[in-house]
This record gives structure tokens, C-alpha cells and sequence, in this order.
């Protein structure tokens, strides 16, 4: 976990988060942002959470991003692309301003956070994210909520299924 | 500074509020729906690497529990609410969300 590929992530996941927002064409917007989770994905395997980095490429890169694009394909929506241009002005000013001060704040604050600035990596297990630890604790913690995440996965795909069936007339 | 100096914690603070900050500003600039979406892919995923990088620096496996029920949750949610803009799509035609100031029935 050293400085230097730290930053150089750092420029790909940024760049990839800018060229989402700016682009004007939304599937390479979801490509962008699939490259943006990749990146994101070698932060957590520096940062010691193999699985998290595993489930980050399984679910986000792979099943979310996929709905994503058979969605964008399922509409193929054409000639109303969502340009810069057709926002009003005054609306791309107060975005730009209000995420400016969000920006600053968040600089002023990080070193600030919760007295932990400076501080470096605390003194872990070596199987310290590890698929074992993480099941372990998920299930002997948190058991309640993975329940309870079961149910809103069971909701949110029974929701889906309703919402997006075509009407028998 | 040297390149192999270990990375404080202030900086994953950064790269998560820089992260974030282009996921809300690019979630109001846009009016494409699925775009704006994206946008709040980005924000969870900035607030999982803070989950991630706090429970390292502080030695607590509990943030990485965590971040896998944020991903639990983002998966219903976008499940939901693109089965609701092809909902939208269907009835009006088009994705506009300025076009969608009807709460009426």
C-alpha cells in the first residue's frame, strides 16, 4: 500500500468518473464506469479486503453494469441523448458550484477526520478480509441483516418483475 | 515525498470525497435517467472504498460486512428502479426527466 500506485489508480478511477459524466453517449458511459469499478476493485485488494474486491468485480462490474446495458439496449433510446448543452445554464452553475463546495469541505474535513489524518494502517491478521473472516462475522454478527438483505433482494425482485411486465390488455 | 511511502488515511478520505463529489455533481447535470443512475452507482461505490479503507486503518472487519450489504442493497435498488424507467418508457415514451413532473394519476 504504497504511495505511488496509489495515485496512479487514483488518476484512472478519476478520469473514467469524469469521461461518465461528461460523456454524451450512455452505454460509453457504463463502459467508463465498469473501468471506474475495476479500478475501485484493486483499491480494496490494497487495501486487504480480497473478497470485497472479488464481489465488487462479480456484482457491480459484472451483474449490475450488465442490467445497465440491456436496459440502455432494451430502450435504445435515439436523438434525445441526454447532452450538456440541453441542461440550463443556471442548472450545470449551481451543480457546479455546489459540488465545488462539496469538494472543499470534504478536502478540509479529510484531514480532520475523526483524528485519523495521519494515521497509518493499523496492525491486522494476515487473513484479515479473507473469504473465512468475512463469512465469519457477517454470519455471527450479523446474521439479522443478512436475513433481512435477503428479504429486500426477494422484494426488489419480485418489484422488478411486476413493475416491468408488459400489461395483458 | 517519496513514492513508496505508505499512504495516510486522509488520502482514501480524498479520493472517496473526490469520487463522490463527480458522482452528485454528474447526477444533477445530466437528464438522462440511467446516466444519472450511474451517477449513484459512483457515490455508493465512493462511500464502499471509505467503508473499505476505514475498516483497514482501524483493524475492524465489520466495515467490509458492511460494504457487502451497501452492495446488497445497490443491487435491489437498481433492479427497482430500471424496471421503473422502462415502466416510464412505456407509458410516456420517453426518459426525460424533465418531461416527468406529473405526480397525477
Amino acid at each position: 500500500m504504497t504511495l505511488l500506485p496509489f495515485i496512479a489508480l487514483s488518476v484512472v478511477a478519476i478520469a473514467f468518473a469524469l469521461l461518465l459524466v461528461l460523456n454524451r453517449n450512455a452505454v460509453h458511459g457504463a463502459l467508463c464506469l465498469v473501468v471506474n469499478f475495476a479500478a475501485v476493485a484493486v483499491f480494496f485488494l490494497m487495501l486487504g479486503a480480497e473478497f470485497i474486491a472479488v464481489v465488487q468485480v462479480a456484482v457491480y462490474a459484472g451483474a449490475i453494469m450488465v442490467l445497465f446495458l440491456f436496459v440502455l439496449m432494451l430502450l435504445n433510446i435515439q436523438g434525445q441523448e441526454g447532452g450538456l448543452e440541453q441542461k440550463p445554464r443556471s442548472q450545470i452553475l449551481i451543480a457546479a458550484v455546489l459540488g465545488i463546495l462539496l469538494l472543499a469541505e470534504i478536502g478540509v474535513l479529510a484531514p480532520l477526520a475523526a483524528g485519523l489524518g495521519g494515521a497509518q494502517a493499523a496492525a491486522v491478521p494476515a487473513d484479515f478480509g479473507s473469504p473465512r473472516l468475512v463469512g465469519l462475522t457477517l454470519f455471527r454478527d450479523h446474521l439479522l441483516a443478512f436475513e433481512i438483505a435477503a428479504f429486500i433482494l426477494l422484494a426488489a425482485m419480485m418489484g422488478a418483475v411486476v413493475l416491468a411486465k408488459r400489461r395483458l390488455a | 515525498m517519496a513514492w513508496n511511502a505508505p499512504v495516510p488515511f486522509a488520502s482514501w478520505v480524498m479520493l472517496s470525497g473526490v469520487l463522490f463529489s463527480i458522482g452528485a455533481v454528474g447526477f444533477l447535470i445530466r437528464k438522462d435517467p440511467i446516466i444519472m443512475f450511474m451517477c449513484i452507482e459512483l457515490m455508493l461505490n465512493a462511500g464502499n472504498l471509505l467503508f473499505i479503507a476505514a475498516a483497514r486503518y482501524l483493524g475492524i472487519m465489520a466495515g467490509q460486512v458492511f460494504v457487502f450489504f451497501v452492495m446488497a442493497v445497490a443491487a435491489a435498488e437498481v433492479a427497482v428502479g430500471l424496471a421503473i424507467i422502462v415502466a416510464i418508457f412505456r407509458t410516456k415514451s420517453t426518459i426525460d426527466v424533465d418531461e416527468m413532473s406529473g405526480m397525477r394519476g
